[in-house]
């Protein structure tokens, strides 16, 4: 029988273990457990709290300037011919991406259950530097981990982090990427539990993070819902993001899973082709498994090892997704598709010559894939991509791309 | 009788506390596990916990993470872990053998045939670290059937609440983890173990085991006088680390650092 995503249905996803259909739920080593209880216990009795939304909504709108605009790409439009392309602002943020928006969730709550130190992993680092921003403003404490091949390809990033006082923490362990800068942020946290709040950057990870994290990120689909029905009478045809963890993703699909007519694609790193299989698409071509604290869809060998990913863009470079991402996939509500690095290079220069915004690689792949889109769909129809990041980290990655060094 | 509980309810008649070892399957090669394994049941390990290597050891200190670096570099996967204990089992039909690692493996492999596959090459009991209880409803029945104990972990941070449910879906033994963090860390602190552990004994009967941070005879014998059995792994690990390029001076420093701890145990 089909899912019908109604009100009454998603009230009750994820149920009271976290599980999003056989997905999610909280498989974590026995000293966990009890600190992700009492996060949840607290996260519920918090996020009911009319104070507490207040003082989100404040923070939201004068620290982070939220709301994002909702830009009628114009030109954009008219050079791809086919749907009207709404651009959904998340770069347009304090400190240039939607990470903020959970980072400041997150902090409060922190701040409430009064943990003086605060730990993030990060890839790209716009996690990291949203973290470290909220841990100065707050007098916290930070420490980020980030993998070792990550710290090379994202100095600028790495350097913002240091300058707002957190500790950077280069990961040499596994693959030196995201999943490994986790596992060490996990083993961080396992040790000193009592005084630290871990600040996980994406819908993953143990019950209830991918709710939190989707609760505090759900800002941009209700503001994109809104802008978009205030500036053209009606609810849009598609939403393009892209999906590495799948933050930015979920925040944006969410407000609209009741909206029927609403079809909805998340956008894999598809590094060199699905065929070669360097690339971080588990959605695409993945299996169901076990990590980080979720049943997901993974990036696994036949044996059950996690697999090295690729992209170009290091903030997708990712072997897991989001357990709800694996949910919708399955329930058919989302679809998921890839796209290569090389097609988000050409989005990252073809946005930015046509409409003067660069976008972060990341978020070049939303941009790849709604252009693809808006030429099969017809001109009265609305589709909204949202650039969930401003490109500025990646100009040296593109620089060396081109041969040259700055 | 499970292998596991006869070979408790032998040392609780003797008066004597378990020894338990824990390597990596596979490091620093496969050639090397099983005789490592005989080993160190000649220096007197009670029950031998072998490793399952896994790419993210997310619950391991450095020194597990390279020893599973090392036999992923031999691409050693939970089927080769199998064949190991069914060698082993050819000459060692008592020492009872737990299998520790991660969940993805033995999902990858499917619970039914890990659990079959598991009980025909004599494996005794399977302690999954990412795998509490509440999520263990569908694997813990198809250990049993297969007659596999079913170890869990116990914290420091766990509660009298989820005391009680962890030692309900645990047979064999339940395995305390003496400290908050990762294997291999060295903040030990005996009075705080010897409390909790009188809280665990309210709840439960089974034996319980004690592990992380359990380094060199000193500590095993302390942690022995509080609980019924001493695990030990970074310390034995690192040993292996060390002398990996010379097995028969790895088997040798390994054994020797385990009846160091045996006497100490025992005296």
């Amino acid at each position: 029988m089909a899912t019908r995503f109604d009100a009454e249905f998603l009230e009750n996803v994820p149920d009271s273990r976290g599980h999003f259909g056989p997905y999610g739920g909280r498989f974590v080593s026995e000293t966990l457990m009890a600190s992700l209880l009492e996060l949840e216990q607290q996260y519920n009795s918090l996020w009911a709290k009319p104070e507490f939304q207040a003082e989100f909504d404040r923070d939201l709108a004068d620290y982070v300037g939220r709301p994002s605009p909702l830009y009628f790409a114009e030109r954009l439009t008219r050079e791809t011919g086919g749907a009207q392309i709404f651009l959904k602002r998340e770069d347009l943020n304090h400190t240039g991406a939607h990470k903020v928006n959970n980072t400041i969730g997150q902090a409060l709550l922190a701040k409430h259950l009064k943990k003086p130190r605060i730990i993030a992993e990060t890839g790209a680092g716009q996690h990291g530097v949203a973290t470290a921003t909220v841990a100065a403003r707050l007098g916290l404490e930070c420490c980020v981990f980030m993998g070792e091949e990550d710290v090379k390809r994202k100095a600028l990033n790495v350097y913002r982090m240091k300058l707002l006082g957190a500790k950077v923490i280069a990961v040499s362990s596994g693959t030196k990427t995201l999943k490994d800068a986790m596992n060490e942020a996990m083993r961080d946290w396992v040790t000193n539990v009592d005084n630290t709040f871990y600040i996980i950057g994406t819908v993953a990870g143990p019950h209830p993070y991918p709710k939190m994290v989707r609760d505090f990120q759900a800002i941009i689909g209700r503001e994109a819902r809104r802008q978009c029905l205030e500036k053209t009478g009606r609810l849009p045809d598609a939403l393009v993001a892209c999906v590495g963890g799948g933050s930015n993703a979920i925040g944006l699909f969410y407000p609209f899973l009741a909206d029927e007519s609403v079809q909805m694609y998340g956008v894999e790193a598809g590094g060199l082709g699905l065929e070669t299989g360097k690339h971080a698409a588990p959605l695409n071509a993945g299996k169901p498994g076990v990590l980080h604290g979720n049943r997901t869809y993974l990036m696994e060998d036949e044996n059950g090892q996690i697999t090295a990913t690729h992209s170009v863009s290091a903030g997708l470079d990712y072997p897991g997704v989001g357990p709800e991402h694996a949910w919708l996939k399955d329930t058919g509500r989302a679809s998921y598709v890839a796209i290569t690095d090389e097609e988000a290079l050409d989005a990252f220069r073809r946005l930015t010559r046509i409409e003067g915004i660069m976008p972060a690689l990341e978020s070049s792949h939303a941009i790849a894939h709604g252009l693809k889109l808006a030429k099969q769909m017809d001109k009265d129809q609305i589709l909204i991509i949202n650039v969930s990041g401003r490109g500025d980290k990646d100009i040296h990655t593109i620089a060396a791309i081109d041969g040259i060094s700055l | 009788m499970s292998r596991i509980k006869s070979c408790f309810e032998r040392l609780q008649q003797q008066g004597r506390k378990a020894l338990i070892p824990y390597i990596t399957a596979g490091d620093p090669n496969p050639q090397a596990t099983v005789p490592l394994m005989h080993r160190l049941v000649e220096a007197g390990a009670d029950i031998v916990e072998l490793g399952v290597p896994f790419s993210d050891p997310m619950a391991d200190g450095p020194v597990i993470q390279l020893a599973c670096e090392r036999a992923l570099a031999h691409q050693v996967s939970l089927a080769n872990v199998l064949e190991m204990v069914a060698e082993f089992r050819k000459t060692d039909s008592t020492t009872p053998v737990v299998l520790m690692g991660y969940l993805n493996p033995i999902e990858a492999m499917g619970a039914e045939q890990f659990a079959e596959r598991a009980r025909a090459a004599g494996v005794d009991g399977v302690l999954t670290v990412d795998l509490p209880p509440e999520e263990a409803d569908s694997l813990v029945p198809v250990l049993r059937r297969a007659e596999l104990d079913t170890i869990f972990l116990l914290a420091p941070t766990t509660t009298e609440e989820r005391i009680r449910s962890i030692c309900e879906h645990s047979t064999g033994f339940v395995y305390y983890v003496s400290l908050k963090g990762v294997t291999g860390s060295n903040q030990l602190n005996t009075d705080e173990v010897a409390a909790k552990l009188g809280e665990i004994r309210k709840q439960s009967s089974l034996p319980i085991g004690v592990g992380f941070g359990i380094r060199d005879a000193q500590t095993a014998a302390a942690v022995a006088s509080v609980s019924d059995a001493v695990i030990v792994g970074s310390a034995l690990v690192k040993l292996v680390e060390q002398h990996q390029d010379d097995l028969p001076k790895m088997q040798d420093t390994v054994a020797g650092l385990l009846a160091s701890m045996r006497a100490a145990i025992d005296a």
